[in-house]
């Protein structure tokens, strides 16, 4: 099995980024042209056969979304384009806008006409401000070309237009309902659920998010007449994947590999290995909401299922190394505070579980910790699971929820304490 | 009408399609535990307390905001669920100022009651609390941000029924907080003291300025003359405070509970409002036929003046010059009812209980007085009326009735119908309509103004002619009004506004969680002590009568100019150019 792939990036390096007329010679807006032949069902269903899971974090299968989006009787929809990639060492949505910002373009004008959409917005976090010209300039040759603007295509009542937004700097925003609230223009903070943004999103419209490497996904796969698609992968997890490998590897990057091979080829081939050839303490997959898991889980093959049954999960497709330079507790200590400062306080659990837990890890850190104080981590852990109003809260504890399975030594209540 | 089966606690039970968890609960008699969540108010479902177990959700669902489907299956009392909310109460609790005994709310607090019902004695977390000083800088509401749980029922109230703002939400993870404008003093932002805000604070972080002990020194103070005036929404909320049916009409248990506090004299708000009808009606018709500002509005809502003050003092002028009942009352007791009783009235302490939070603010506006006498020197709120009830141990409910004393007592169903939306409109139009055509009113109701819609208009005939007239309570809603006036479309001869929500009998100083539906029943007992007076008109009140027979001779005199009349000006509001 090849390492990495070149299916959803195959024009890396093969156009002027800069010139629609250079993405069309290499058969850009093909997909296009192939997606106005279709229904917007159609689509879905090809994505469906795909078995693509949406590829933000929570995985949800992308041809059924697509289908409910059509299925909605409605006028006015939106699509919008998660690119606010915010989970720490996930950049992989960075190099598809980087290397083939056409390619975004295109799949955002398809999900739009497949959903039945007017309007495409394109949230892309603040830190990637130096990417707005190139994607600005990508919007405004496609729509002097006409593939965005009225009748697209001649396709009467084809009518789209792409907006692009920049975001205000929370990791919250990521969230999608933070994140239409925020180019509402209000304060990204989550909105309750029900009603899903699907049914209720944008400005009150049904809305479409996609993650933007899930969008970029659908071009490749609509021209992909042989199936070379489903020749990647495994049963359960077909197709190919981007992730984005950093922390304490000696080459950290985003590649586009096959689903199915292991952590340690991903680690050790692709990434170059271990910088200073150390020995890995931990990884964890999936940005800072993700699990870890100890270098006994090295050669677990990076698929839907045998994650899950490692305790881990692909997330955001981020894999973080962390040699043993570094201590479980110091990762634990900076990963919470990332999320004390990142939760946007406004339910209870979220605002008062990070703040508890902040304060609980310190203590178990200087080693002053109790079995009480052990106890109500866990009960802190269950509300903030069970109870926060979002993702955010939900899954803040997971990091350290999976270290105190694989290291409960570090956990340990030092007897004379007691 | 569409039904839905579910069963909660392996109970079956329908309900109206659209229910929510927490109000099918209530219907078989759960009470789910809630915080953030108030009947009339956006649901945000925040503070997640109310979370439940629903079959087949992987998370617990929060029961203010999950719709009720069909076949659906909730658990509100499973391990889990409790640990849950438990859980979430004790981190309320490790971020708030246990400090319950010095607390206003003590006893009268949510929090409180579900610390005692799920026997939290003290949160086994770290407890760590804002330690923001305490805002005590306006004559009207108090600010403990220490106290604060972060339930945004406040800012709803201000942004949703107000659409003022002056509250909001800054910061975020464990610095997010409800703050104003560039954290100023209430009186330096939008805010209009209106007090909605502290009638749905679920804990004693907004609460009004407890004046009460103000009002037990004077009474201790054997110089001093000391007399009560009540408005007329306060006789159908004070009940709420101990316990009696919503709306009951408690006026003769009041009055004899404030003789037994020791007031010298019990008066009525209602001959206040009656001589502001005289006043501001001869003022309309003053208006109409000598070419002055019209549409005129009404300014007896203390809210609603400084409203106009900081958000569009371009308007002023349209603004009626006669003063609220409460300072015309005032004025007449340090001016009138001095001399008819023969009291120095510098020994007169004028007390007001008022539904209202605003009021003490419009008491302490420096133009408030006469002749270097105050007109009101104390303003109480419904809510402290009742503090000062429990302090003396009064059996209130069981309390025998009495009447107000002479001679500022007597009050029509005009002035009682004050308390209303719509209610000063419907007064005016009573005594308007009889001094336009001089004939007695066949029928004295002017059933078209009133009701709860927002913004309300009506076409009432005037002898010959007709005026166009409209009525608006809550600043929302007032505000559309304004905006009409602002782009000429606003084709009204009087325009009556109210700043809260359903008129005073939904005032910022009535009893704790006003819903709407206790307001209609205030409301409809308002209407009921109007039909049973033997006054329903303020012109035919006798009181009324003699203060112009024996004192002002007639409205618009130079004399009650003096007394009865005020004038406006901008205030400064909330802008970023005076922080930086």
């Amino acid at each position: 099995m090849s390492k990495t792939v070149s299916f959803m990036t195959k024009n890396f390096g093969k156009y002027d980024i800069h010139s629609i007329d250079s993405y069309e010679s290499i058969g850009g807006f093909d997909a296009l042209r192939r997606a106005v032949t279709m229904t917007g069902f159609e689509i879905a269903d090809r994505i469906a056969e795909c078995g693509v899971k949406g590829r933000g974090g929570a995985a949800y299968d992308m041809g059924r979304k697509w289908h409910q989006a059509r299925e909605i009787d409605q006028k006015e929809k939106v699509v919008v384009c998660n690119a606010d990639e915010g989970e720490p060492c996930t950049f992989k949505d960075r190099a598809l806008i980087e290397n083939d910002p056409f390619r975004l373009i295109e799949a955002m004008i398809i999900a739009g006409y497949s959903i039945g959409a007017q309007n495409g917005y394109l949230y892309m976090r603040e830190e990637y401000s130096h990417l707005r010209p190139l994607l600005l300039n990508a919007i405004a040759q496609a729509e002097e070309k006409g593939y965005l603007g009225k009748n697209i295509l001649g396709v009467e009542g084809f009518d789209y237009q792409i907006h692009l937004q920049s975001g205000a700097g929370a990791y919250v925003c990521g969230e999608g309902t933070a994140l239409v609230e925020s180019i509402e223009g209000k304060s990204g903070r989550p909105r309750k659920k029900p009603p899903f943004i699907k049914q209720c999103g944008l400005f009150n419209l049904p809305t479409c998010v996609q993650n933007v490497e899930s969008l970029c996904l659908v071009p490749s796969i609509l021209l992909d007449d042989e199936k070379v698609y489903l020749t990647y992968g495994t049963e359960k997890s077909p197709g190919t994947k981007m992730i984005s490998v950093g922390g304490n590897v000696k080459q950290p990057g985003a590649f586009e590999i096959p689903f199915g091979i292991t952590l340690r080829e991903i680690i050790y081939e692709l990434a170059g290995g271990v910088s200073g050839n150390q020995d890995i303490r931990l990884i964890q997959l999936g940005g800072a909401s993700g699990k870890v898991c100890g270098p006994d889980k090295l050669d677990t093959p990076y698929t839907y299922e045998d994650l899950a049954q490692a305790g881990l999960t692909v997330g955001s497709g981020a894999i973080l190394v962390v040699d043993t330079r570094t201590s479980v507790m110091d990762f634990l200590r900076t990963t919470q505070a990332f999320f004390s400062h990142e939760s946007c306080g406004q339910c209870t659990p979220c605002r008062g579980g990070n703040k508890q837990m902040k304060y609980l890890l310190e203590k178990v850190a200087s080693g002053t910790h109790t079995a009480e104080d052990i106890k109500t981590m866990n009960k802190v852990i269950m509300i903030m699971q069970q109870a926060s109003l979002c993702g955010l809260g939900e899954s803040a504890e997971n990091a350290l929820c999976s270290a105190m399975k694989v290291f409960p030594e570090v956990f340990a209540v030092k007897e004379e304490i007691e | 009408m569409e039904m839905v089966n579910l069963k909660i606690n392996n109970l079956p039970l329908s309900v109206k399609k659209g229910t929510r968890i927490i109000d099918a609960a209530k219907q078989i008699g759960i009470d789910i535990p809630h915080l953030c969540y108030f009947p009339d108010q956006e649901i945000k479902a925040h503070c997640r307390i109310c979370v439940v177990e629903v079959k087949g959700s992987r998370k617990l669902l929060a029961a203010c905001s999950t719709v009720c489907w069909e076949g659906m299956e909730v658990f509100t009392d499973t391990k889990k669920v409790r640990e849950t909310q438990v859980g979430v109460l004790e981190m309320i609790m490790a971020n708030h100022n246990v400090d319950c005994l010095a607390c206003p709310r003590n006893q009268n607090c949510e929090l409180q009651a579900l610390c005692s019902r799920f026997n939290l004695v003290k949160p086994n977390m770290l407890h760590v609390y804002d330690t923001t000083p305490v805002q005590d800088d306006n004559p009207s509401l108090i600010r403990d941000m220490s106290k604060c749980i972060k339930c945004g029922r406040c800012v709803r109230a201000c942004i949703e029924s107000q659409g003022v703002a002056a509250l909001t939400y800054s910061g975020r993870s464990e610095n997010f907080a409800v703050t104003t404008a560039y954290k100023k003093p209430f009186e330096h932002t939008d805010c209009i003291l209106c007090g909605q805000c502290s009638t749905v604070c679920p804990v004693g972080s907004i609460v009004e300025k407890d004046d009460t002990q103000k009002v037990w020194d004077a009474l201790h103070d054997p110089q001093k003359h000391v007399i009560v005036q009540v408005a007329p929404s306060v006789r159908v909320a004070l009940g709420d405070a101990f316990g009696l049916p919503k709306g009951s009409i408690v006026t003769g248990q009041m009055v004899t509970a404030l003789r037994i506090i020791g007031f010298d004299r019990v008066f009525d708000t209602n001959f206040g409002a009656d001589l502001t009808i005289m006043e501001e009606g001869h003022e309309l018709l003053d208006r109409i036929q000598n070419g002055g500002k019209l549409p005129m509005i009404t300014s007896c809502s203390p809210g609603w003046v400084n409203y106009m003050e900081k958000h569009h003092s371009d308007l002023l002028e349209y603004l009626s010059s006669s003063k609220s009942p409460q300072q015309m009352f005032g004025a007449i007791s340090k001016s009138y009812y001095a001399q008819v009783a023969g009291i120095d009235p510098d020994n007169i302490v004028t007390v007001s209980v008022m539904p209202c939070v605003a009021k003490k603010y419009e008491a302490a506006r420096p133009e408030m007085e006469a002749d270097g006498h105050r007109d009101v020197d104390i303003v109480i709120t419904t809510r402290e009326l009742a503090k000062m009830i429990k302090y003396v141990g009064l059996d209130f409910p069981h309390m025998p009735e009495s009447d107000f004393d002479s001679p500022l007592g007597i009050g029509s169903g005009a002035g009682a119908i004050f308390g209303n939306t719509g209610g000063v409109m419907e007064a005016a139009l009573r005594t308007v309509a009889e001094a336009v055509t001089g004939e007695t009113l066949g029928k004295i109701e002017f059933n078209a103004v009133r009701g709860n819609e927002g913004v309300r208009e009506a076409v009432i005939p005037l002898g010959d002619t007709s005026i166009k007239v409209a009525i608006a309570h809550g600043l929302k809603n007032a505000e559309t009004v304004v905006q009409m006036i602002e782009n000429g479309t606003a084709d009204y001869t009087f325009i009556e506004v109210m700043a809260c929500p359903g008129g005073c009998i939904g005032g910022g100083g009535q009893p704790v969680n006003t819903t709407f539906q206790m307001k209609e029943l205030r409301q409809d007992a308002l209407y009921d002590i109007d039909e049973n007076l033997p006054y329903r008109k303020s012109h035919e009140n006798p009181d009324i009568i003699a203060v112009y027979d024996k004192f002002l001779g007639k409205p618009l005199s130079e004399k009650a100019h003096h007394l009865l009349h005020t004038h406006y000006h901008q205030q400064k509001k909330a802008s970023s150019a005076d922080t930086f």
